[in-house]
């Protein structure tokens, strides 16, 4: 389990990370999603105590990162495939992380066989492909058997096939027991894994919340309908209750409407349909409805008192 | 995985933050658990140095310059120096032009050991693994420091017999040249190379961190060299005194002036400011950001 109270970030006058308390449970993967430049990477580099947070606390099974002795046991982090000395084998690469925190070198070979790296163990990582050394950190964090796993952004530049080798290893993961924390900036990715969700915007904390509960609330369905009879059926759904979104196209919208009640009216008044469909909006959409709501907050919030300040000047010169 | 977790004592404390409902299964390793201490960094650190090509090279290019000057030396004085001429000359002393230019080796491989490691992103895998901080770096200064002190040290030997043998007409050097003049200089030298890994550390940057050092290593000296005016006299004096050239020849009881370091002295100095180097760079390091 991980837990985050209060965690904050400041680099000079930005705020790359603000005030983030949620925490991270066992057994589920829980998908850490925000735009590019969210302080998602920040976030997990101070639950690794790379950065201290300049407020705040996180904490690894209830220890600060840093009091963890074997620390590899407890928790296993893939950063970026490029945190590695490219002069080093696959091999070695893995044998300084074991040795590090006391761990068997057999289990270097068991690693480097999980991950597919076996025949090129002896090879430079500076020759490996991007999937190749994503499949390297992944081993190494997969070196202590650890109960916490976090990968950052594992699916980046992967061919669809290593995509779907890290989906089925994260879900496996979390059907031992493991706790798997995984951050990326598509929904979409997010949605097939993840059983809990939370997501940041400019630092701050968005959502925390369960997958289904996040698409339920967030993912607005509706029913699409096109006639000929426009004027008609507008009276009977409103007769009936039903409020319709007229759209620019012709089409009309009935938010959360049932198709099968809507086509018996229609039926029942003998009106034409030339559309009856239920629709949804995709959860990539209700993302980024959710991640730009924090953006436009934000730039609305600093405009002002800089306008101001403009005309001020302005006036008396 | 059926082993029952060894206690943990995090089971203990008080509830950090309100357990959100029922229990939730916990996965349970089967590795054993271990208590990590300054061994296994030191392990570590020796897996890393043995296995780049860096380590090689710059050690490579270090022995090949040390033994090659260093027996050209003594060829070309003993072709050209009849006995009489070489009467009372410490023969070890031969050995400082190879060890001068060697210097420069240890220096790129001391910073490149810690240096390299922010180059490449790799420091972050580092710190992952072993968030003390200080354990990394004593753990690098510990296995570098060794590393260039034998390596030195058989250089240095190898280079002093055969400039004792090839020299007929010198003197023979007494037990404490012969100390100074191997362990004493190697120790100076592995220090130096100490003093480069922990500027390294400080500075993160391989280029950056080289040039500094071969700035500390050949500045004073060669801005000295240019100091005419008499007013500045006292200034060029310590500054030629006190550079590294000079304090390396110490060591054969060589030195550009009588007054300045002397007998072991060098030692004393470098130990000093690489010690405070170290020091500060603890500081930095436990503040810093990855």
């Amino acid at each position: 389990m991980i837990e985050l109270e209060g965690l904050t970030k400041r680099y000079g006058e930005k705020v790359a990370v603000n005030n983030l308390t949620f925490t991270v449970r066992p057994g589920i993967v829980t998908g850490f999603l925000g735009p590019n430049g969210a302080g998602k990477s920040t976030t997990m580099r101070m639950m690794l105590g790379l950065d201290r947070p300049t407020a705040g606390d996180v904490r690894i099974d209830g220890k600060h990162y840093d009091r963890l002795k074997d620390p590899l046991k407890y928790i296993g982090a893939l950063l970026d495939a490029k945190a590695m000395h490219g002069g080093r084998s696959a091999y070695n690469h893995l044998l300084c992380l074991a040795q590090s925190n006391g761990i068997a070198k057999k289990r270097v070979h068991e690693v480097l066989d999980t991950v597919g790296l076996t025949a090129v163990a002896r090879k430079k990582a500076k020759g490996f492909s991007l999937g190749m050394g994503q499949r390297l950190g992944i081993a190494g964090a997969l070196l202590g058997d650890p109960r916490i796993l976090m990968f950052d952004e594992p699916v980046n530049g992967l061919d669809p096939e290593g995509i779907h080798w890290i989906r089925n290893l994260m879900k496996s993961l979390a059907a031992q027991g493991r706790t798997v924390f995984v951050s990326s900036h598509l929904m979409s990715e997010m949605a097939l894994t993840a059983e809990h969700l939370v997501v940041i915007g400019q630092g701050r904390l968005l959502a925390d919340t369960t997958m289904a509960d996040f698409i339920a609330r967030n993912s607005r369905s509706y029913v699409r309908i096109r006639t000929p009879q426009r004027e008609r059926l507008l009276d009977v759904l409103y007769g009936a209750g039903i409020t319709v979104v007229q759209t620019g196209s012709g089409t009309l919208e009935v938010d959360g409407g049932k198709p099968e009640h809507i086509g018996e009216l229609a039926a029942q008044h003998q009106i034409v349909l030339h559309e009856l469909s239920p629709q949804q909006a995709s959860l990539e959409e209700a993302f980024m409805r959710l991640t730009a709501e924090s953006v436009e907050y934000h730039a609305h919030s600093d405009a002002p008192p800089e306008e101001q300040a403009w005309g001020n000047d302005w006036r008396r010169s | 995985m059926s082993t029952p977790q060894p206690p943990m004592p995090q089971a203990a404390a008080p509830n950090w933050q309100a357990a959100p409902g029922p229990s939730y299964p916990t996965y349970t390793s089967p590795i054993p658990v271990v208590r990590t201490h300054l061994g296994h960094a030191l392990a570590s650190e020796w897996t890393k140095i043995r296995s780049v090509r860096s380590t090689m090279w710059t050690l490579g290019v270090f022995v090949l310059l040390v033994v090659g000057i260093g027996l050209g030396a003594a060829a070309l004085v003993s072709a050209n120096a009849s006995s009489e001429g070489l009467a009372g000359e410490n023969p070890l002393s031969f050995g400082f032009f190879g060890l001068l230019l060697g210097s420069m080796c240890i220096m790129t491989l001391g910073v490149l050991t810690t240096a390299s490691e922010y180059g490449t992103g790799m420091i972050r895998t580092t710190m992952t693994a072993c968030p003390s901080r200080g354990r990394v770096l004593t753990a690098k200064a510990i296995v570098f420091t060794t590393v260039a002190f034998v390596v030195t040290l058989v250089s240095a030997l190898l280079v002093a017999f055969a400039d004792v043998a090839m020299l007929d007409g010198a003197k023979e050097p007494s037990g404490e040249e012969w100390l100074k003049g191997t362990v004493g200089i190697s120790l100076y030298i592995a220090l130096l190379g100490l003093l480069s890994l922990v500027i390294g550390s400080i500075i993160r940057h391989s280029a950056g961190a080289i040039t500094i050092m071969i700035g500390v290593l050949l500045a004073p000296l060669v801005i000295a060299l240019f100091m005419f005016s008499e007013s500045l006299a006292d200034l060029r004096d310590a500054l030629f005194e006190y550079s590294i050239p000079n304090q390396l020849s110490v060591f054969y009881a060589n030195s550009l002036s009588e007054s300045g370091p002397s007998g072991w002295d060098p030692l004393w100095i470098m130990l000093g400011v690489t010690a405070a180097a170290f020091a500060g760079a603890y500081a930095l390091l436990e503040q810093r950001d990855v």
